[in-house]
């Protein structure tokens, strides 16, 4: 597999090799100079159609931390939407001399056409409500090295709280904690459960408070307030009331509970209250997180040439 | 296949191999006890000293010289060292790292003792020596290898060698707590 | 179905008068007779071997070894009346970057077809008897197949304000539809029932509550919600099919349904003919034989509206068409600039080719006895479309030749370079068909010999008089 395009690319193995160097990379984080030669005049091209700077920042650190080059082209998505546009880019990028493509855009699947248009390797850095292979990855990793379970999520008990049907991270998670083993359950309200989800080890309902004293991982997503302006959600706190995290419901979670967020924060909407106030928070650890596994991911692609163990 | 030792290489499709063990496990314990020895001698501060293993042919010598160390003077320093994401051949064959470097101390101004269990074309080392330097720039660095099988590609050698085996280029030799076998192709005459 | 309209003879005797002198080019004065020669020819009666013999725009005779001026070779094939498509986008005037009436009507041709009913999603709409024309004169000019525009329901297709049917009725309109769109305000469609009762017309109606469908990419369900992408769910095309349904039921106007594509609407359409309504249905071939599957590579070549559904909508879909809840089958071809099928899923346009394949995707995946095939592929849909007089006649003496001969077992690969179409976007691309189109006569006049489209100079009639 020469692209990360979506985690079902993923098997145990894989994402067991993944973890491995990831904790190479850690290591090489923690020092006060975190450099190695590792993909020195190697090229990593950030192609954003969609405004991240977070991603972004963390796939150009990765890759300059490996002591490859990098190239930023990021445009908004209204003037650069025509397939043309996105396969010039592309193409042009390609002409100059790329080893690896990261690419976000707001539509699904436009990843997959970018292989296509290039023969070096492709990143998925999100796409529409699609995927984001990467996040999948590191929350994966954090869970497994904050838990101390190995490479697996093997009976893991995770909730995944909030507006699933338009997340890529919640697909992504979804599908990766499960091959991992993990005991998924999905908090969300009716019209935002996409259809078909429930399966192996994935359980849905609209209940939060039933299922927060047993999660040893509560994950919340973000839920964008235009939803509730487009008639999407009711109006009101209703949303926050019923799924959002506060303190009565911080104090719910057992003692060893991890929070995650896969970030930009909706405070007040999801979040409630103050993660910083958390002590079972971890966000700052996906990000760091972020950052190793993301390294992890081009040494691969672009060392071994191939993401499988 | 003997417990415990390293191959150089693993290739797919073997052809016939015929091995030959060139060191016993005796020789092999009285090499490092004398490499012990040698570097007391040329280094009387073991305490300072920094020795570390190369990932992963090196890493049990280095902790069985660690232990000769403190047995004769004093325990130095230990650590071990990938260098995968060091080597100049990256995109050019599998590198899968094994595991992550521990390197206890700044080095910088240390003496470090590196060890491995062969030394070939010499291109590990140098890996080694840069990824060294991004712990701390050592005051200096010496090399210990249980067998050096010639074949130097780069200036690079030894300080302490266990045995010198001349070897051919398809020779693969393995090292191990048990013995070293040289294995040649070729079946058996 | 009530089909009075096809005897009212004043307006068809007249513009078969004036289709006579227009058409009245080289190719077949001079007495030079064509023989179809071995096929078997398919008739309601049934289908039997025999040859047919073609002179002066007529069929002059079917029998046992007849001879002529010049042999088609018809081993192996059919032979019926030329196939009628009910639903078309030759997206001229205005989007000629995708496709021409030329080259569409010669991808028709290459299909089997000798007539088509354009949509008037147009720009401008055919929803004025001046689009109307020149469509009509591109068509006759390039001689490859009848095109019978439809009008829009609608001006400009916006859903507000009725059309002027009556006027576009009398420059020989018969289908009025807003495809592209459904119309969605009810009371816009009750009264557009009730006014066209009495018009000799029918309303053509796209099932789908818009409401339902903002920024749907594909098909509502497990594939949809694993690949991230806004779903197009069934109940968006049953809830305006039973309204309408109901509305016909009110109203006593005939309706004819588009490109079903829903176990459930085939459900609907089979109870509203029971209760005796005057209903009719088309399914389009890619509806009978593609799933949404095909659109986990996001590939925009699958986009089509409505979308493509689950293997259970398809199996109701060809159950439907074999029992004749289901009249015809319609192409809904639509072709689409190739970088525009390069954009990304949800900004793609949708829509698929048809004509050239519809023959072999309804052999293939439905396998219906020949009867049956001509009956969806020509004789309902001449019927529907009001011209019944030229198209989908019998194959018998004296009726016009507007012929398609056609092999049942021929195999063939589909290459999207090779199509007449000037777009690329067929789904079928590599897939192998069994059956494909031979010849095709319209008129009398070969349009297609052994699977080539025959460039007649003699097309463009010179001094014909007629034209614009």
């Amino acid at each position: 597999m020469k692209h990360l395009l979506s985690t079902h690319d993923l098997d145990v193995p894989t994402v067991a090799a993944i973890m491995n160097v990831a904790d190479h990379m850690s290591e090489i984080n923690a020092r006060s100079v975190p450099k190695v030669p590792a993909l020195l005049g190697r090229t990593v091209a950030s192609v954003f159609f969609e405004d991240s700077t977070r991603t972004r920042v963390s796939f150009e650190t990765a890759a300059k931390r490996l002591s490859a080059d990098t190239m930023s082209f990021s445009a908004s998505t209204s003037s650069v939407n025509k397939g043309e546009s996105i396969r010039d880019t592309i193409e042009t990028l390609s002409a100059i001399g790329v080893d690896a493509f990261v690419v976000r855009h707001a539509s699904s699947g436009v990843p997959v056409s970018v292989t296509e248009w290039t023969d070096a390797s492709v990143v998925n850095a999100g796409d529409g409500w699609h995927q984001h292979p990467t996040q999948a990855l590191l929350d994966a990793y954090t869970i497994t090295r904050e838990l101390g379970t190995g490479n697996t999520l093997a009976g893991v008990r995770v909730a995944i709280v909030g507006d699933i049907m338009h997340s890529r991270v919640a697909r992504s998670n979804i599908d990766l904690f499960a091959r991992l083993g993990a005991r998924v359950t999905l908090v969300a309200p009716g019209m935002l459960l996409p259809a078909g989800l429930a399966g192996p080890g994935i359980t849905v309902t609209d209940a939060l408070d039933d299922v927060l004293p047993d999660v040893e991982v509560l994950y919340m997503l973000r839920v964008q307030r235009e939803r509730m302006d487009a008639g999407l959600l009711p109006v009101g706190g209703e949303y926050s009331a019923r799924f959002g995290l506060d303190e009565r419901r911080a104090r719910m979670l057992s003692g060893d509970a991890i929070v995650m967020h896969p970030g930009p924060m909706n405070r007040g909407i999801e979040m409630v209250m103050d993660p910083a106030e958390l002590p079972g928070s971890r966000i700052l650890a996906q990000v760091r997180n972020g950052v190793s596994v993301r390294m992890a991911v081009l040494f691969r692609l672009l060392g071994d040439g191939q993401l499988g163990a | 296949m003997p417990a415990g030792s390293s191959f150089v290489r693993i290739r797919l499709t073997r052809p016939p191999m015929t091995a030959a063990e060139v060191l016993t496990r005796d020789q092999v314990d009285r090499a490092i006890a004398r490499i012990a020895h040698e570097i007391a001698e040329k280094h009387p501060e073991t305490s300072s000293l920094v020795v570390i293993g190369m990932q992963s042919g090196g890493v049990w010598i280095a902790e069985r010289l660690a232990g000769h160390l403190a047995r004769i003077a004093e325990a130095p320093l230990t650590g071990s060292i990938d260098v995968s994401m060091y080597r100049d051949d990256i995109s050019m064959r599998p590198v899968t790292p094994v595991a992550p470097s521990r390197i206890p101390v700044d080095l910088a101004g240390r003496t470090v003792v590196l060890v491995d269990d062969v030394l070939y074309t010499g291109r590990t080392v140098r890996a080694a020596l840069a990824a060294l330097n991004d712990h701390g720039r050592p005051g200096a660095v010496r090399l210990a290898v249980m067998v050096d099988r010639g074949h130097r590609e780069l200036p690079i050698r030894p300080d302490f060698v266990g045995k010198n085996i001349p070897t051919h280029l398809d020779d693969e030799v393995s090292v191990g707590p048990e013995g070293v076998i040289v294995a040649r192709p070729g079946a058996d005459v | 179905m009530t089909d009075n309209w096809e005897h009212d003879s004043g307006e068809a005797t007249a513009e078969r008068a004036g289709h006579a002198v227009t058409k009245k080019n080289g190719a077949t004065t001079g007495g030079r007779s064509i023989v179809i020669k071995g096929g078997t020819v398919v008739n309601r009666g049934g289908a039997a071997r025999a040859d047919v013999l073609v002179v002066d725009g007529l069929v002059s005779a079917v029998g046992e070894d007849l001879t002529g001026d010049e042999i088609l070779d018809a081993a192996g094939c059919h032979v019926s009346s030329g196939f009628v498509d009910l639903h078309a986008h030759l997206r001229e005037p205005g989007r000629e970057e995708a496709e021409t009436i030329t080259t569409g009507t010669r991808a028709a041709a290459l299909g089997g077809y000798t007539a088509v009913v354009a949509m008037p999603n147009t720009e401008p709409a055919q929803d004025c008897p001046e689009v109307v024309a020149f469509v009509k004169a591109r068509a006759a000019e390039a001689g490859w197949c009848d095109v019978h525009p439809a009008g829009c329901i609608t001006v400009g297709r916006l859903g507000k304000v009725l059309a002027a049917f009556e006027t576009l009725a009398s420059v020989g309109v018969r289908i009025f539809t807003d495809d592209g769109n459904g119309v969605q305000d009810p009371l816009i469609m009750r009264r557009a029932l009730e006014y066209s009762r009495h018009l000799g017309i029918t309303l053509a109606q796209h099932c789908e509550v818009a409401r339902l469908t903002e920024g749907a990419v594909m098909h509502e369900g497990q594939c949809c919600s694993a690949m991230g992408v806004p779903g197009w769910p069934a109940i968006a095309e049953e809830l305006m099919l039973h309204r309408d349904i109901e509305l016909v039921r009110l109203t006593g106007a005939p309706m004819h349904f588009l490109h079903l594509s829903t176990a459930g609407s085939v459900d609907l359409v089979r109870r509203a003919k029971a209760d005796g309504l005057p209903v009719t249905a088309e399914v389009a071939p890619h509806h009978l034989a593609l799933t949404d599957e095909l659109l986990r590579g996001f590939d925009p070549v699958f986009k089509v509206n409505p979308p493509l559904r689950t293997a259970a909508d398809i199996a109701a879909l060809r159950a439907g068409l074999l029992d004749g809840t289901i009249d015809a089958v319609a192409t809904d071809h639509a072709p689409h600039a190739h970088h525009t099928k390069q954009m990304p899923l949800d900004s793609a346009p949708p829509g698929m080719l048809g004509l050239e394949t519809a023959l072999g995707v309804v052999l293939t995946a439905v396998s219906p006895d020949p009867v049956r095939v001509v009956e969806t592929m020509s004789w309902n849909p001449a019927r529907i479309a009001g011209i019944g007089a030229e198209h989908g006649r019998p194959v018998a003496r004296g009726e016009p030749a507007n012929l398609a001969v056609w092999d049942s077992s021929r195999v063939w690969t589909v290459d999207r370079a090779s199509l007449a179409s000037k777009s690329r976007n067929t789904p079928f691309h590599g897939m192998e068909l069994r059956g494909r189109n031979v010849h095709t006569l319209l008129r009398g006049r070969v349009t297609v010999r052994d699977g080539i489209a025959q460039e007649s100079g003699d097309a463009r009639s010179i001094g014909s008089g007629g034209g614009r």
